[in-house]
């Protein structure tokens, strides 16, 4: 990933955030926005459904420590129903 | 020049100034209104004195939008008023319903003119009277004061804000366009004279949601949590539970409306109006209200020079409709006269209401009916004993 | 990290009525989205909760009102802009919102939409546009694009929409502003602005309405309409003429977005007088 023509001076000092997803099922409507526009692809649709019938998302296997707590599915959710909070690295 | 709130004093009012100084004596500080003959002159008034007693005059674009915005301020908790005539009013109804639904306090002040539709716009009229109370959609109840004097429509317009902040509920003043225009002696009180009664408020301080429409078992009010005071309320014109959610149930709509008319009518009796006038032994009871009544006491003080025994039952309250009024006194009459510039709408009622014969004399509109009119009718009754139309 | 953890709660909670949760927009449906800037933006900014009120009309947009934790006035088809002007000038310290729909506050409510704009009232207009009457199952409106296919346009649409920020420029908004459902940080930054503005603040807001306009328009979720507005939108610059702001989907136009206009109008104030008593 480190690909500079001179090493930043402050390269030790950058950190990458680290998020956690939290999801309220019964209020999800598997819309699929969240899915869609992570910017890691951390998310993808589950075989578990609410009590409505909805699929949930999950976290991809093998992406869980790729979340950055970009929050975009946070605040893109229609359904106040996914949102992520940062982990202390 | 002094301004003052209270015009103390007695003038040679205008009948719209006259309502317009009601208002504001009452405590109205909100005004959005739109011109229409025959009431512009309250919107012109209260345009030269809102800004001189602190409140808010509004010319809005339309009647739409000037009773949509007398109940918004209502919301936020001012006394909030319009004006308008007939056309207008029609235009008002759709959110007058919501008035009711969200049981928001309101003045509705109507000019009434020759109509339906454009009509005569410079000439009196009675015939919004049922428009008044069925005009919106739905089953539901206001209230509605005729004045019959400038006088009236300074008193009646206090009492309109006073009954609509008790009730929580639309109240309407039918007055027309002769009342509305004639100049007349208005007597105004001191400030300290005049009542004002407060709007109920919930007991308890914000502290979670509140069942803002839990209406008082006594009265079937509930209190009003106006806006930016801490309670977070929900008002909606959807059928709604006692928080004001929407709860679109067959149970709770029947519940929530038959509330909504049992609240005034079980009031019926605080909310009457009347005035009599030679009713302790008349045989013949005028039954008459705004400015045909004057036509009408002139017609009772003819017949009873000529020794009929007629009485006039001014009505001054016309919403609910005073069927207790009926039963009592006048209950021994022979027969009812009904005058009214209209083609017989209060004489419906009044034939709901009594069993014996109800004559009408009416005219459309456009011009007092004169006394002879009524006399005429008396004489007929009296003498040639008419059976009721 | 984890998987995803089951919770119950959201941190944005206290600012909508939580027990009316799940709504009842469609899935995909930009609403909701809408509705959680303005949450946010109710939270960044600096005013209390008890001084924010919010007003709406007829519509799925309209339900708003229902679930967020304020002062909530749910009116009449197209008369929450007059209902929310006399509720502002009864109380002036509020911050007054109204929020509502395309065809409740354009069509039946065109007329009081530019008498508020043109009188700068002191309020902040989140219109939520999503081309058509989602409510009453997907019919055409003033804002449905031309030649686009409704419930009453089964042969596509023969009327031109209006073009919104050019209408509220032209009615004399104080601020004017189109984004997306998408564009999610700039509609909250934008209703921060336009709560901050003193006078007429319009933000109008695209979003996807996959069960109404989306089903009639090979739109079928609303997932298909957000990349639509990827692929489309376009920053807005002064270069760009008012009367390009227009959205035409049927050819390939590009769907402006952005801040359009932002100047310094006297909002409107009721006349006072100095009393001598």
């Amino acid at each position: 990933m480190n690909v500079y023509g001179r090493t930043p001076l402050d390269l030790g000092a950058m950190r990458i955030a680290r998020g956690q997803v939290f999801l309220i099922p019964r209020r999800c409507k598997g819309c699929k926005i969240c899915i869609a526009f992570c910017p890691q692809q951390v998310l993808r649709e589950s075989d578990a459904v609410n009590a409505v019938g909805y699929h949930l998302p999950e976290v991809v296997p093998g992406k869980e420590n790729s979340c950055v707590h970009c929050a975009f599915c946070t605040m893109v959710c229609p359904e106040f129903a996914i949102f992520t909070l940062e982990v202390a690295a | 020049m002094t301004r003052r709130t209270v015009l103390t004093g007695t003038h040679f009012m205008h009948g719209d100034h006259a309502c317009a100084e009601g208002a504001i004596a009452a405590g109205c500080r909100f005004f959005g209104g739109y011109p229409i003959t025959p009431s512009t002159e309250i919107a012109e008034r209260l345009a030269r004195r809102m800004p001189e007693v602190g409140g808010v005059f509004i010319q809005m674009e339309d009647e739409l939008g000037s009773i949509a915005s007398i109940l918004g301020a209502s919301a936020a908790g001012a006394r909030a008023m319009t004006a308008t005539s007939g056309p207008g009013l029609s235009l008002m109804l759709e959110n007058f319903g919501l008035g009711v639904m969200m049981e928001l306090p309101i003045v509705l002040v109507n000019i009434q003119r020759g109509s339906p539709s454009t009509g005569l716009p410079t000439l009196p009229g009675q015939a919004d009277v049922m428009q008044a109370k069925w005009g919106s959609h739905g089953d539901y109840e206001i209230i509605a004061y005729a004045p019959s004097s400038p006088q009236e429509m300074f008193d009646l317009t206090v009492l309109a804000f006073n009954m609509a902040d008790r009730y929580r509920v639309p109240v309407v003043l039918l007055a027309d366009e002769v009342i509305g225009h004639m100049v007349e002696r208005v007597v105004i009180p001191p400030a300290e004279a005049i009542e004002h009664w407060p709007r109920k408020k919930p007991d308890e301080s914000p502290n979670g949601p509140l069942p803002i429409f839990r209406p008082d078992p006594e009265d079937l009010v509930p209190p009003l949590a106006h806006a930016g005071a801490g309670y977070r309320v929900h008002f909606s014109g959807l059928t709604h539970n006692e928080y004001g959610f929407p709860a679109m149930s067959p149970d709770t709509h029947h519940q929530l409306v038959s509330r909504l008319v049992e609240k005034i009518q079980r009031a019926g009796p605080d909310i009457s109006r009347c005035e009599s006038y030679g009713l302790d032994d008349a045989e013949i009871v005028v039954v008459a209200f705004g400015c045909t009544a004057r036509s009408a006491r002139q017609a009772v003080d003819l017949a009873r020079r000529e020794g009929i025994r007629a009485g006039l039952l001014r009505l001054i309250s016309l919403w609910p409709f005073p069927d207790h009024l009926f039963s009592e006194g006048v209950g021994r009459a022979e027969a009812f006269v009904v005058a009214e510039m209209n083609l017989g709408q209060v004489r419906r009622e009044v034939t709901r209401v009594v069993s014996q014969p109800v004559i009408g004399v009416h005219h459309a509109g456009g011009a007092m009916i004169q006394p002879a009119a009524i006399l005429n009718a008396v004489q007929e009754v009296a003498h040639g004993g008419r059976a009721a139309r | 990290m984890a998987v995803a953890q089951l919770v119950e709660s959201h941190p944005l909670d206290p600012l909508i009525r939580a027990g009316r949760m799940p709504h009842i927009w469609c899935p995909g449906c930009g609403i909701g989205i809408v509705m959680r800037c303005f949450a946010t933006a109710i939270l960044d900014s600096g005013i209390p909760q008890e001084k924010h009120v919010v007003v709406s009309g007829i519509g799925c947009t309209g339900r708003v009102a229902g679930y967020m934790e304020l002062d909530s006035y749910h009116t009449t088809h197209g008369r929450a802009l007059p209902f929310a002007t006399g509720l502002k000038l009864a109380q002036p310290d509020l911050s007054v919102t109204v929020f509502s729909g395309d065809g409740d506050l354009v069509a039946i409510g065109g007329n009081h939409l530019i008498h508020a704009a043109r009188r700068n009232i002191d309020l902040t207009v989140i219109c939520v546009n999503n081309f058509n009457y989602g409510m009453t199952g997907g019919q055409a409106g003033p804002t449905t694009p031309f030649g686009s296919r409704a419930t009453t346009a089964p042969y596509g649409n023969p009327e031109l929409p209006f073009n919104l920020p050019f209408l509220l420029a032209a009615s004399g908004a104080a601020f004017v502003s189109r984004w997306t459902s998408l564009h999610v940080r700039q509609v909250i930054r934008d209703i921060g602005l336009a709560f901050k503005k003193p006078g007429f603040a319009f933000v109008e807001v695209l979003s996807p309405c996959p069960v109404g306009y989306g089903k009639s328009n090979h739109l079928d979720e609303g997932l298909d309409e957000m990349n639509l507005y990827r692929e489309h939108c376009v920053l807005y610059d002064e270069t760009v003429p008012f009367d390009a702001l227009g959205i035409d989907l049927s050819q390939n136009r590009p769907i402006y977005v952005g801040k359009i206009v932002d100047r310094d109008l006297p909002p409107f104030q009721p006349v006072r007088l100095e009393s001598e008593t």
